[in-house]
């Protein structure tokens, strides 16, 4: 199938004849019996990865499974905050990976992601946590990453309506600054990469949960779902929140634990706040969707759970926090709030990854963060999947890794003050 | 002042108390107890807003929270400024001012409108069609940008303040209308603790929004019996009404969210900047009766956006609450009974009624009677088919229905400036779903119904489906009585009140998701907030957005300020036709909390400015301040950091302050220092678990320096613990790392370990703590102490004695963070700033120095102490920094078995060093990384470590530095080089951390 081109003519033509010409964005697809590779989980990552086994690797038999609607994990749910600004040197890769891919992506599906590098500020409220950012500015442009210091007088010029008051709780001392940081459109993210896939023949399969693995000889031969049984030799399980309840099926036990994450949006407003701001002291960031809601979250729900529910106490937490950095967002109003289930490494790194079982791979454990590392995380994936055998840039990301201790510890940035 | 739409008399309005207000730049009359809307409306005002996409004029549809579209700046330009406020929320004040928002030049004339003109262009999900190429997205963002959101934050600091609390009850019921006073007046009457809490100023819901005396409660008008069972409910001993109070979130285990506003009804000059301006209750109820009501839809036509277009509901209470006739020539559209009331209602008021259309294709005998009874033309199997008039409905053109299309040749117009709609009414089961309850669709009602509760629940009346009124109160006074009963309150008044409502229609529908449309280019609004039309949902399942969120998403259908109040389940019957699937399998999507938009800094409570985190200063914290130090900021605490003389800055303070330290005597206050008490028979056990070296044998008057690591065998903190008896220790923490090891402890405690008898307690604010160093501090401490000799000979390093100072009881300790020889004296916190002034009384002639963080840190540095968080970062062993001393081989520990791993246990880890750089003058700056080359760096360069802490020694008179480098302990001497962003990097030779050895040739 050859999906119809996207541009300002074809809408102008499907303007003016009832937009009756478009097609569906991806095939609904009921799953063949057998298929050369199948991925469990259809959010970005997942979306992603068949993209690129598809266009890439010239798997195109391939399937995407989905137990809800694609996109509706945590893709649907994220604050789309996009950065490169890691300190260790194998996530700077990872993510700037990303960061490459994600400025052409729009073009290159032909969906507009809405990819806006509008900047990513960190800001430091204590003389550690400007010596611990300083060091990861000095870290990233080391390793080639686009990242900058302010000092406060020049964060309250990137961000005016910041408050720079050296006499509140938490003054802001500086930032750092990442400009090809940023925020983009989640689910044209999901859409765009389906659409592109599914063009390439991948089939979508929503509605359908993958309920057991078959393994034999220590390999895998299929997948058991609600809609029957599918065989395959490749088995990719990019299942986010679920990452550990996925490997269950294969036998694997993962070192993860899996949190509530919540986050809001205020009403939309007229243009306010043109960057992106996070805090970790302070524990909230926001933006400025462009539909004009203010964007925010903070931190995980300490409790263990799948509920996708968080504890309202941590709302006001984060809104007090909020209200510390921006005293005039005091008036507006909460909107709608939501959580997601983020799966969490001991290291805060995530895993990419062969097992113990062959054929079958694992992408997860992204945790609060995975959003910005879709593309990049989803292309090497891919190639994982096609070669069994992780690219540099993955290398770093295996399973081995809890065993070993050759920990990715991005945590490690976020140290306690003495 | 003219009010030409005000019906003479009726109304809960009071017309004592005429109010004036502005809307849109222009003076208006009203009077106290209007609402905004029912004010303009007065006014024949219906033009009131522009839509987010379109920008096409908007009227009031609703009554209150569900309005999609009368949004508008209230008090535009004031620091108390709101966007997005509901015409029809906000309570009428003397003076108020509201302006119209998201137009541009005017209300009237909005260049924004152009959208409209081309709207053809721009169907949903337009955007993500285009923009790509060319300049870009970032180019043109801008715009859509600049075209999108509505109204404006405010500029300044919110003058009003916020406040929480907190209470438990037995029965919490959400909604005073009469379901809702039904159950309350049931709970209340047992003596259970009810909170009943109602969104508007007044309950009675439904009841006052009909015609006073239609119906009789218990042989009172309705209006009188809501009064009545108000004051009975108040009158019960522990239960409360709360008004203007939306319960908004129904979380996990019954526990609810409500804000109250307090003064947004008042005139700005009466509000009282000392109170708060709204509460936000948290409330944990055994039982929780949501009586939520029920919530009119729109019907789906070409031109229903049209102002003066509205719910016929709404109609009803503007006419009965506000005694305002919303317009003088109505017809009425509608799939059910419900709007017929509105008619009869409107022409009895004095309006003249064009038509009532109805869609289905009969009616039912006793309303046609009626209709006919008042001479009010009536057409079934009617539709309407568009609407003219620019900013006020002036007709509309309706025909037949014939199957999916409109029978050639029937098309009439009729004049009107008020067009009734009903499409019948949902159930507002938004708490309860995010309660987790379960839905079921009920055909018979059209509409989404609690089916199966998953909290302690009920829900009653309207809100459950149950539309007669004697139903509705025989619900809520039975869900009240069990819900007391539940809470262990058995003796209910089982009196079930009496309705007589001889006129009362009974509820009868058959759904019309949309009606059909006669030209290609009309349009019929389902989301009227984001403009969202059904061919745009059409749109959506043609592109494959078959689902119901990827339809809601792709649309943006229910995603704006009403949260899809008014067109969430319109939109899934028109989605069921579309995809022909019955509605409950098409679903609903996710009902999010909050139910209507809640102010951030109600959310924030009180916990702002001041009080966000509160900050922590010791008991000795006045005396620094007094003679001119400057504080930094460590966790949660203001600490001294250095205490510069007059005319002295920042560094010469901390040379000095370093010198006499290790040439006389200096002195810190440590009050900071996390302190646990940890006692139990198994204390000890537990220390040697959670610490990495040996603990079993430390004896009663000893201290021993401890290293706790997390699972993955890594530093997290550390401190001195002291054995104060076999089953009783005094820890110390790190200050920022006090409350998360005591958490940790305890979570070891409780979790992993529940058979240690162990007990912690935090006595970090017990202790105030002076830390006094150098070789005068025995001299002074032999002065200070009144029962123990100080000499380190028979009170040797790392041992504790209590003693006494002036008769106080302290602990002193003989320990030390700076190499030199030292004592740490506790003492209770309310003597801290007497110790304190006694020492440098007594000092002075030691050449006594205060010196601050700042100055520790350098000492410590010139000791090659590590401090955790500033020297490691969560990636570093015991073994890194050099501690293998501090590693037990024996037993087992918190980390122990990580530390084993491969390449946890690598030689070339980072390890903890000491880097001198070649040039003695440059302190090599904190943060850099170490690289292996010594040129100039290009990407990607690699990094070989970093450096965690830098000084000038005032002591070695060169800089010290430490760091962490790859393989840095068998390094020793080699040269480093240190990136250095203006030029060429710093050469740096490794050495041992301890400079005191290596550079002052301390033993
Ligand atoms: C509130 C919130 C805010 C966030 N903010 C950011 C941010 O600002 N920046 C950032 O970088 N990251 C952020 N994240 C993290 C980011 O969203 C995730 O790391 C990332 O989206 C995870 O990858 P994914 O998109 O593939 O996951 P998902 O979208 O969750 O995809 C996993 C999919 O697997 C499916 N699945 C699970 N089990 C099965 C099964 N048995 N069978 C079939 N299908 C199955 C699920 O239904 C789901 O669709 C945030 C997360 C949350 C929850």
């Amino acid at each position: 199938m050859t999906a119809k081109r996207y541009s300002l003519l074809s809408l102008f033509r499907e303007g003016l004849n009832g937009h009756k010409g478009w097609q569906p964005a991806w095939r609904a697809a009921e799953p063949k019996r057998r298929y050369d590779a199948v991925i469990i989980g259809g959010g970005g990552h997942g979306c992603a990865t068949a993209y690129y086994l598809a266009k890439e690797h010239g798997l195109t038999n391939i399937a995407v499974i989905e137990k809800g609607w694609i996109g509706g994990g945590n893709a649907g749910r994220n604050t789309t905050i996009i950065r490169s600004n890691y300190l260790y040197d194998e996530s700077a890769a990872i993510y700037d990976h990303a960061m490459q891919l994600w400025k052409g992506l729009g073009r290159e599906l032909n969906f507009n992601i809405m990819m806006s590098h509008r900047g990513v500020l960190n800001l430091a409220h204590d003389d550690n946590e400007m010596r611990q950012l300083k060091r990861r500015v000095e870290a990233n442009q080391l390793n080639g990453v686009d990242a900058e210091w302010l000092d406060a007088k020049q964060v309250k010029e990137y961000c005016p309506i910041i408050s720079i008051s050296p006499d509140v709780r938490y003054p802001v001392l500086g930032a750092t600054l990442q400009r090809s940081g940023g925020v983009n459109r989640h689910d044209a993210v999901v859409w765009g990469y389906a659409r592109a896939a599914s063009a390439l023949g991948v089939d979508f399969i929503e509605k359908c949960e993958v309920t057991g693995i078959e393994i034999e000889n220590g390999k895998v031969t299929g997948v058991r779902t609600t809609k029957g049984d599918i065989k395959t030799g490749k088995l990719a399980s990019v299942t986010a929140g679920h990452s550990s309840v996925t490997a269950k099926m294969a036998g694997i036990r993962l070192p993860i634990e899996s949190h509530p994450l919540q986050a809001l949006v205020s009403e939309p407003l007229k243009p306010i706040h043109n960057c992106v701001v996070m805090s970790n002291a302070v524990h909230a960031y926001c933006s400025q969707s462009d539909k004009g809601e203010l964007v925010i979250g903070a931190g995980i729900d300490p409790h263990i759970s799948y509920t996708q529910r968080g504890a309202f106490s941590i709302l006001e937490e984060e809104i007090a926090a909020l209200l510390e950095l921006f005293p005039i967002f005091s008036r507006l109003r909460l909107m709608r709030h939501w959580g997601g289930i983020v799966d969490v490494c001991p290291d805060a790194s995530a895993i990419i990854s062969k097992t113990p079982v062959a054929g079958f791979y694992i992408n997860g454990g992204w945790g609060t963060g995975g959003w910005k590392a879709t593309p990049g995380s989803g292309h090497v994936f891919a190639d994982l999947i096609a070669n069994d055998k992780p690219n540099d840039i993955a290398a770093p990301f295996t399973l081995e890794r809890f065993e070993t201790g050759k920990l990715v510890a991005e945590h490690g940035a976020a140290a306690v003050a003495h | 002042m003219n009010q030409p739409f005000r019906l003479p008399e009726g109304g809960l309005i009071d017309r004592d108390k005429p109010v004036t207000f502005r809307f849109d730049g222009k003076s208006y009359g009203g009077f106290a107890g209007d609402t905004l809307a029912s004010a303009l409306l007065a006014n024949g005002v219906h033009h009131v807003a522009r839509s987010f996409k379109y920008h096409r004029p908007r009227g009031i549809l609703g009554a209150g929270p569900e309005d999609p579209a009368a949004l508008v700046q209230l008090e535009p330009n004031t620091a108390r400024t709101e966007p997005n406020l509901r015409a029809t929320e906000i309570e009428l004040y003397e003076g108020l001012n509201a302006g119209a928002q998201n137009c541009w030049p005017s209300l009237g004339f909005d260049i924004g409108a152009i959208n409209d003109v081309f709207s053809r262009f721009f169907p949903a999900g337009f955007y993500y069609k285009t923009f790509m190429g060319g300049p870009g997205w970032m180019f043109f963002e801008r715009f859509i940008r600049a075209s999108a959101g509505l109204g404006v934050a405010p500029g300044e600091i919110d003058p009003d303040h916020y406040e929480h609390t907190n209470r438990h009850c037995d029965v919490l019921i959400i909604g005073a209308g009469p379901a809702g006073l039904a159950a309350a007046r049931a709970a209340a009457s047992t003596g259970a603790r009810v909170i009943l809490a109602e969104q508007t100023a007044h309950p009675g819901g439904q009841l006052l929004d009909e015609a006073a005396g239609q119906t009789t409660i218990d042989g009172m008008s309705a209006r009188d019996w809501v009064k009545a069972v108000r004051e009975e409910i108040e009158a019960a001993p522990e239960a409360m009404v709360l008004t203007r109070t939306n319960g908004f979130g129904y979380y996990n285990d019954n526990w609810f969210a409500l804000c109250q506003q307090l003064q947004d009804h008042l005139p700005l000059a009466e509000r009282d900047a000392n109170k708060p301006r709204q509460r936000l209750w948290h409330v944990r109820a055994r039982h929780i009766i949501l009586a939520t009501g029920a919530i009119e839809r729109p019907l789906v036509f070409a031109g229903n956006d049209r102002p003066g277009v509205m719910l016929a509901g709404a109609v009803r209470h503007y006419l009965h609450r506000h005694a305002v006739l919303p317009g003088r020539r109505a017809a009425i559209l509608a799939n059910n009974n419900s709007a017929w009331q509105t008619a009869f209602d409107l022409k009895t008021a004095g309006a003249e009624m064009a038509a009532i259309l109805d869609t289905r294709p009969d009616a039912p005998q006793v309303l046609r009677d009626r209709a006919e009874a008042l001479g009010i033309p009536v057409k079934t199997g009617a539709a309407v088919t568009g609407t003219l008039g620019r900013r006020r409905i002036k007709a509309a053109r309706t025909g037949d229905i014939e199957g999916d299309r409109i029978a050639i040749g029937s098309a009439e117009m009729i004049g009107c400036d008020l067009l009734a709609v009903s499409g019948g009414w949902s159930p507002n089961v938004a708490l309860f779903s995010q309660s987790r309850g379960q839905l079921r669709y009920d055909d018979d009602i059209a509409g989404f119904r609690p089916a199966r509760s998953w909290q302690e629940e009920a829900t009653v009346g309207a809100a459950n489906g149950t539309f007669d009124l004697a139903a509705c109160l025989a619900e809520g006074a039975a869900a009240g009585a069990n819900a007391a009963r539940v809470a262990g309150f058995d003796d209910a008044s089982q009196s079930v009140p009496r309705v007589s409502a001889p006129h009362a229609i009974d509820y009868d529908i058959t759904p019309a998701w949309r009606l059909p449309m006669e030209r290609k280019t009309d349009r019929a609004f389902v989301d009227m907030h984001n403009d969202v039309t059904s061919k745009d949902l059409d749109l959506a399942v043609r592109e494959g957005y078959r689902s119901v969120e990827h339809a809601k998403r792709y649309t943006t259908l229910g995603m704006g300020t009403d949260q899809g109040k008014t067109s969430s389940v319109n939109g899934f019957g028109i989605l069921s036709e579309i995809l022909d699937t019955p509605i409950p399998e098409i679903g609903v999507t996710t009902y999010r909390p909050p139910f209507k938009p809640v102010t951030f800094g109600a959310v924030a409570g009180q916990h702002v400015g001041a009080n966000f985190h509160p900050r922590r200063t010791t008991p000795m914290h006045e005396a620094h301040v007094e003679v001119g130090a400057t504080f930094e900021i460590v966790g949660d605490w203001l600490r001294a950091r250095v205490y510069p003389r007059a005319g002295e800055d920042f560094d010469a303070a901390l040379q000095r302050e370093c010198k006499a330290a290790r040439t006389q005597l200096g002195m810190l206050d440590a009050s900071t220092l996390g302190k646990i008490d940890i006692r139990g028979k198994n204390a000890r056990e537990f220390l040697n678990r959670i610490y990495s070296n040996a603990w079993l044998k430390l004896p009663p008057g000893r201290c021993r320096y401890g290293l706790m690591l997390n699972e993955d065998g890594m530093v997290f903190d550390d401190g001195v613990t002291a054995c104060l008896s076999d089953d009783h220790f005094h820890m110390t923490t790190t200050t920022g790392g006090a409350a998360g090891v005591l958490n940790w402890l305890e979570d070891y405690a409780q979790t992993e370990w529940p058979d240690l008898e162990v007990y912690l307690t935090s006595v970090t604010e017990q202790w105030a703590v002076a830390s006094l160093c150098g070789p005068n501090s025995t001299a002074l401490m032999a002065e200070l102490l009144d029962d123990l000799d100080p000499d380190p000979e028979s009170f040797p390093f790392m041992s504790w004695r209590p003693a006494h100072i002036a008769g106080i009881p302290v602990r002193v300790f003989r320990i030390s963070f700076t190499g030199e020889l030292s004592y740490e004296i506790n003492i209770p916190a309310r003597y801290g700033r007497w110790l304190w002034d006694r020492c440098m009384a007594l000092g002075e002639k030691h050449g006594i120095t205060p010196y601050g963080t700042e100055g520790m840190h350098l000492l410590r540095a010139e000791a090659g102490f590590v401090i955790v968080g500033q020297d490691t970062d969560g990636t570093v062993t015991p073994i890194d920094l050099g501690m293998d001393w501090a590693v037990k081989k024996t037993a087992d520990f918190v980390g122990a078995r990580s530390l084993t791993r491969p390449d946890t246990a690598r030689t070339d880890r980072r390890q903890f060093v000491g880097l001198l750089s070649e040039d003695p003058t440059i302190v090599l700056p904190e943060g850099s990384q170490i690289i292996a080359t010594p040129h100039e760096t290009e990407p990607r360069t690699p990094m070989i470590g970093y450096v965690t802490s830098s000084y000038m020694s005032p002591n070695f008179s060169r800089s010290i530095a430490l760091g962490l480098v790859e393989g840095g302990h068998t390094r020793m001497g080699e040269p480093v080089y240190v990136a250095n962003k203006n030029g060429t990097p710093h050469r740096a030779s490794i050495s041992p951390v301890n400079f005191l050895k290596e550079l002052g040739g301390a033993s």
